[in-house]
């Protein structure tokens, strides 16, 4: 085992590099935290879980440089009518953000409550991340835990008016940024969160979201689209009965990117789906990796990931289903499909499905295929160029993963984001 | 209109020659039909003049309206003004059809510098020219011909050349799969745009459609050539007494 030990020993010298935060209500999660990372070492890349995606860049000492790109049309979500918080590499900006008071919510900023000795955020700060670390170790959201500064907590407990959007920005080449934002959802409210932007040269994010019984989270986030920056996240969830999940994220370049989504499904009758759609193209190495547990009655889950990839982009996709013992009529679905629009791409897809229970319906599917000539043809001799073709049939290809986002305008919000992405790489 | 010269074209992986020196020439305003066994290279012949991949050229020219369309692409002849009517109407799942017919409305315009059509007026006149083809506001709306019946595709295509209005429109078996009414309609949403401007090339197995699309000249293609070129009546002779005695009569 001398990899283990190689990467207990790099988790060491990289702690012994950083200062770490001190007291509060997260102490306990911190430690605890700490003291996983410590064992499990930083992931290495001859790691089973880390097998397509290397991780040196992630775990390195310092982070690799990004030039911030300027980018001329708004955001993605911002026109929206959201309750708007806004971080520039990782700082929040109190003057770019609206006043966080929503009627329903209880907002909070992690560093405005670090000093606090309770909190209503303690039973799920690093407890549903702990949740996840097995029968995987996730050694960067152990890390993440262990560190953030900041991040939001939202306690939901009745459905708010209008979503919340987070807003990244990134302006300095060098920054290194970690954020850890918590999400209660009380009993039958319902919940939107966006997040968007690229947030630093390099981004360790965690996000947990505990949904009670009844409750609805929806969730919809845009990476990108700034090409040299790399990016960990993970989504930690816990659904109650008759709860309902949703999360897609949208990802456009970015160095290096590696979405992890750990959902369990712990009530009865709850629906948890996890859906994505990146368009990569050169330097860009896109990695989702899902984990779900059923662990209650007809649960329905469902992964859908849609990946376009040209000029020796690579994406990755590990997606696993667990179905345990007494999850009785669970039903899930998973599909990850990649569309090669060169022979130069490459899609590595590891679909697993591990079930317990004998009365249930689990498939999965993963298709690579370049661009149908025959239709592009058809769309040509209509006049269409071969380019617009291109995207055209780009964005029929992704429309399924589009079609998992709940609400129509913020699916278009994402639909045209993706039409003006593709434009501009055309022009 | 157009100005098919010795025109010799075989497929590209396998050497194999199809077109054989293909002469024909279609005038303004003028209907002519093509007919001719199975494997005459009716089919190629279509697809070697709206530029699709996997023919090679051997020789020959193609002109459309004195312009050599030969070394253009696919869409650069469309919007000199080629139509090509599929013989099978491609699927395309996620393109919604009105999307797909405006993007290339607009496209044609936009590449030979005239105004795009805006969102409202390319919708209401859509949607009288889908009327008069019986393709209701729900067929606007799907994807791309995805769970169209045959007939339902062939009339797509006919609105599709109705909204592109191009000069030059070769129809190819238009008319296969399709029953009595949906040929008529198919046919009458033909005859709608016929036009001094405008020149059909029908390509067909059968007399029937040209009952409803009269041809002014039939052509009979065998083994990659015209063979035989006449009035209407050709038409008729091959519906009662196939090719034979044409193929008899020219070797």
């Amino acid at each position: 085992m001398a990899d283990t030990q190689r990467n207990v020993e790099a988790a060491k010298t990289r702690l012994d590099s950083i200062s770490l935060p001190y007291g509060g209500w997260t102490a306990e999660a911190r430690a605890a935290a700490l003291a996983r990372l410590q064992s499990q070492g930083l992931p290495g890349r001859r790691d089973e879980y880390w097998r397509y995606t290397r991780p040196d860049t992630l775990t390195a000492a310092t982070a690799p440089t990004a030039v911030p790109e300027q980018h001329d049309e708004d955001g993605v979500f911002d026109h929206l009518d959201a309750l708007k918080i806004v971080f520039v590499d990782g700082v929040f900006d109190p003057q770019a953000s609206d006043d966080l008071r929503l009627e329903g919510i209880t907002l909070e900023r992690l560093a405005a409550t670090a000093e606090f000795d309770i909190h209503w955020a303690k039973p799920i700060y690093g407890i549903l991340e702990m949740a996840g670390q097995t029968p995987v170790a996730r050694p960067l959201a152990s890390f993440n835990t262990a560190q953030a500064r900041d991040g939001v907590l939202i306690d939901v407990k009745s459905t708010p008016s209008r979503p919340v959007s987070v807003i990244y920005r990134h302006m300095d080449a060098n920054s290194d940024v970690t954020l850890h934002h918590v999400v209660k959802v009380g009993e039958g409210a319902t919940f939107e969160l966006l997040e968007s932007g690229a947030a630093a040269a390099r981004f360790n994010h965690v996000l947990e979201v505990d949904i009670a019984d009844r409750g609805q989270f929806h969730h919809v986030r845009a990476q990108g689209p700034d090409l040299g920056c790399q990016l960990v996240t993970h989504l930690f969830t816990r659904l109650g009965t008759e709860s309902v999940f949703k999360s897609f994220t949208l990802g456009a370049n970015g160095l290096l990117t590696r979405n992890e989504c750990v959902i369990e499904l712990t009530g009865d009758d709850a629906v948890a789906h996890v859906a994505g759609a990146a368009i990569g193209d050169g330097d860009f190495h896109h990695d989702d990796t899902v984990f779900i547990t059923h662990d209650a009655l007809r649960c329905e889950s469902r992964q859908v990931f849609k990946k376009v990839l040209r000029n020796g982009a690579v994406g990755v996709f590990q997606g696993k289903i667990l179905v345990k013992k007494d999850a009785q009529k669970t039903d899930g679905y998973q599909i990850s499909q990649s569309l090669l629009l060169d022979g130069d791409s490459q899609f590595l897809a590891k679909p697993e499905l591990e079930i317990y229970a004998d009365d249930v319906v689990c498939s999965h599917g993963s298709t690579s295929g370049a661009i149908d000539e025959d239709a592009l043809f058809y769309l040509r001799a209509r006049g269409i160029p071969v380019d617009v073709a291109t995207d055209l049939l780009t964005l029929a290809f992704l429309a399924e993963a589009l079609h998992e986002i709940e609400s129509d305008s913020l699916s278009s919000a994402v639909g045209e984001c993706l039409e003006v992405w593709l434009a501009q790489r055309r022009s | 209109m157009l100005e098919i010269k010795d025109l010799k074209a075989s497929l590209a992986d396998e050497d194999k020659q199809i077109l054989k020196g293909v002469n024909l020439t279609v005038e303004a305003g003028k209907v002519h039909a093509i007919m001719g066994p199975n494997g005459s290279g009716k089919s190629t012949l279509s697809y070697v003049l709206s530029g699709k991949d996997g023919y090679e050229v051997t020789g020959g020219s193609v002109a459309l309206d004195g312009k050599d369309i030969l070394e253009m692409e696919p869409e650069e002849r469309a919007a000199e003004g080629l139509f090509l009517a599929f013989q099978y109407p491609i699927e395309i799942p996620g393109v919604g059809n009105m999307v797909f017919m405006r993007t290339a409305v607009n496209a044609q315009r936009k590449a030979r510098g005239e105004d795009e059509m805006s969102a409202t007026e390319f919708l209401k006149v859509v949607r009288a020219r889908a009327k008069t083809l019986k393709i209701d506001a729900d067929m606007l709306k799907r994807p791309v011909n995805v769970g169209f019946s045959g007939g339902e595709k062939k009339r797509n295509e006919i609105l599709q050349m109705a909204m592109l209005e191009p000069k030059m429109c070769i129809l190819d078996e238009t008319d296969s799969g399709l029953d009595v009414d949906a040929m008529k309609l198919v046919a009458e949403g033909v005859n709608a745009l016929r036009d001094e401007g405008r020149a059909f090339l029908v390509i067909t197995h059968y007399q029937r459609l040209l009952d409803h699309i009269k041809p002014d000249l039939v052509h009979i293609m065998a083994d990659g050539r015209i063979i035989k070129t006449g009035g209407p009546e050709l038409a008729l002779e091959v519906e009662q007494n196939g090719y034979a005695d044409i193929l008899a009569e020219v070797a």
